[in-house]
């Protein structure tokens, strides 16, 4: 209790050098909160919007499908399991039926995912209801990203050619029924979705689909032959790894000020401790042993740390709170990573990441204090309270 | 140690290494110090009168020979029971006053009872009386650079005081202070000696706190000379 007395009195003593250092020590706090926060926000925004608009609970794959090797795809299809196909008919299972196609919009060739889905799933956001199985013409839905890339709006058609299971080449025109907004890139860039029953009817493939979605997760030891289950923990692995680089990337910046503010707490330290040498003198005569006076300088320096959370707290937390209320505008192009990224990323600050970053920062803040302070434990307390050079 | 005593000093010897040879600053000192005494350490400057208060102050230890101060063997003196001894039975008053700048009077007073972790009604009650003891009670919320080298030095006294210790130490007390101060000073110290009964021992060259001492001990390149009681 005498250490923190102490230190809190010598640092308010020091006056403006305490205040720069607590600032810009504060301003650390400040950053890797804000920082980690956006990327915090980042994921958990991915995630739901992920989770709604193309993995909801998990996935059953087609044991042939792999959405990273499109050589798969010709054979990644097979008639839905009973099991899947009961629940997909209790509105609990979406079947997707995926077929490499090439689009024709305007007379330019690109190539896309014929997607074929359920029009009456609920489970996912896509708005599939606008889709009518019953037409004579083939209805569509497409995402903002490929419209705008294709040049298409509602009503237009668009000529599509695919593959069927043969292997034989077919095309025809489609209408786009609708035009949805969607901050998921995986179900928007380069995908036409159309009704089940039309692209199995186009490709040969009655009953048949790629992947299932599942409103909710098998279970430990729940298989089904031929098609294998992908939670949430695979699904996601790929925005983990992305999430992780670029929190990497972005931790150098705040390191950096880090170590600016640690940089000037040793250097202070040191200064203090040449300075101050007759009162560590002092103190040893006065009956402290030389482990207390450590003590009480390594205090002395970890307090700025303690200073910095209350100022960092003073304008950060009104500061932090506006970035959660307004979120930030993210710049044109972000998605093109191919993460789902809306236009405004609102960061989201756990607990965990306040607590961690203020224990994070106090203890680099005291072993950066404790380092020059052990110089007093081989101080000689005759030369010191004489004030004799180190 | 004799009975009474409070300081035994038996061959002393204290040697400190200098280039490749050897310094020795104290050569075979032996002496006693018995409670309430007010003596003094007198001696030309380098004549070991510093090191000698270390010593006794347990800031230092012997080379060879022994102390015993205030029961305590310096050959039993580990750092931690020397750091108790010097909390609670010495006070130190330094040539260059020595106080925290950054704390008040009072502060500063104050700091030895919260070592001892002195109840604060108490510690309150002691450094008021500490603090009229030497005439200071108006200044208890000025810092130290706001003070005379005389009310500094009278503050100084309060600190080592106010914890009314067995024994005090004080090296040059008066080399920073006026003739007027250096008096005023050395009339309070006396006035504690004799009212507390504190053992008081001065290393110094000043003839002026010489004036005032009853027991004169004279060092000359670390041995003593002349040990002699002066009749007041």
């Amino acid at each position: 209790m005498i250490a923190f007395k102490l230190a809190y009195k010598n640092l308010i003593g020091a006056g403006l050098r305490t205040l720069l250092i607590v600032f810009v020590l504060s301003l650390a706090y400040v950053l890797i909160i804000y920082m980690n926060g956006i990327y915090q926000g980042w994921d958990r925004q991915a995630r739901i919007e992920t989770i709604a608009w193309e993995v909801a609970e998990g996935q059953y794959w087609q044991s042939e499908y792999d959405p990273y090797d499109a050589m798969t795809l010709t054979d990644a299809h097979a008639p839905v399991p009973a099991a899947l196909e009961a629940s997909a008919s209790e509105g609990k299972a979406v079947p997707i039926l995926i077929t490499q196609a090439t689009i024709y919009p305007e007379g330019r060739m690109m190539g896309a995912m014929l997607k074929g889905i359920d029009t009456r799933q609920k489970i996912l956001s896509i708005p599939t209801n606008i889709l009518d199985p019953d037409s004579e013409e083939i209805t569509a839905i497409v995402g903002t990203r490929l419209a705008k890339s294709a040049g298409l709006e509602i009503g237009d058609y668009l000529l599509v050619r695919w593959r069927d299971v043969h292997g034989t080449f077919d095309a025809s025109d489609v209408k786009i029924a609708g035009i949805f907004k969607t901050a998921v890139p995986a179900v928007d860039q380069g995908q036409v979705w159309i009704p089940l029953t039309t692209l199995q009817k186009l490709t040969g493939m009655p009953g048949e689909a790629s992947l299932v979605v599942v409103d909710k997760s098998p279970g430990e030891g729940v298989t089904i032959s031929g098609w294998d289950f992908k939670g949430h923990d695979f699904l996601f692995k790929a925005l983990e790894e992305m999430i992780k680089t670029k929190t990497v990337g972005g931790s150098v910046f705040y390191l950096i000020i880090l170590a600016l503010a640690l940089l000037a707490i040793f250097d202070t330290q040191v200064l203090s401790i040449f300075r101050r040498q007759r009162e560590i003198g002092t103190y040893i005569a006065m009956g402290m042993t030389r482990k207390q006076v450590v003590g009480i300088f390594t205090v002395e320096g970890g307090m700025h740390a303690i200073l910095a959370v209350m100022l960092g707290a003073l304008y950060g937390f009104p500061l932090l709170l506006w970035t959660t209320k307004t979120g930030i505008k993210m710049p044109e192009g972000t998605d093109d990573f191919g993460m789902a990224a809306a236009e405004h990323m609102y960061p989201y600050y756990s607990l965990a990441l306040i607590i961690g970053t203020i224990v994070l920062v106090m203890i680099a803040t005291t072993i950066v204090s404790y380092m020059p302070s052990r110089k007093i434990s081989k101080m000689n307390p005759n030369d010191a309270i004489r004030g004799k050079i180190i | 140690m004799k009975n009474g005593s409070i300081i035994t000093i038996e061959s002393l010897i204290k040697s400190f290494p200098i280039g490749g040879g050897e310094f020795t600053a104290l050569n075979g000192i032996s002496l006693n110090f018995e409670k309430g005494e007010f003596s003094g350490i007198v001696g030309p400057s380098g004549s070991g009168k510093t090191t000698l208060l270390n010593i006794l102050g347990s800031l230092d230890s012997p080379t060879k020979g022994q102390t015993i101060v205030l029961g305590t063997a310096s050959d039993q003196m580990s750092p931690r029971v020397a750091a108790m001894l010097r909390k609670k039975h010495i006070g130190f008053i330094f040539q260059t006053y020595n106080l925290m700048p950054v704390y008040t009077v009072f502060e500063n007073v104050e700091f030895p009872l919260l070592l001892l972790k002195t109840p604060a009604a108490e510690r309150k009650k002691a450094v008021l009386e500490a603090l009229e003891w030497v005439g200071l009670t108006d200044k208890i919320k000025s810092k130290p650079p706001q003070l005379s080298g005389g009310e500094s030095q009278r503050v100084a006294i309060a600190r080592a005081m106010v914890k009314k210790p067995d024994l005090v130490l004080a090296d040059e007390p008066t080399a920073n202070l006026d003739a007027e101060n250096s008096h005023h000073i050395l009339q309070t110290m006396e006035k504690l000696n004799k009212e507390l009964q504190t053992t008081f021992v001065f290393a110094t060259h000043d003839e002026k706190v010489i004036g005032y001492l009853r027991r004169i001990i004279r060092l000359e390149d670390g041995k003593v000379v002349s040990d002699e009681n002066i009749k007041k």
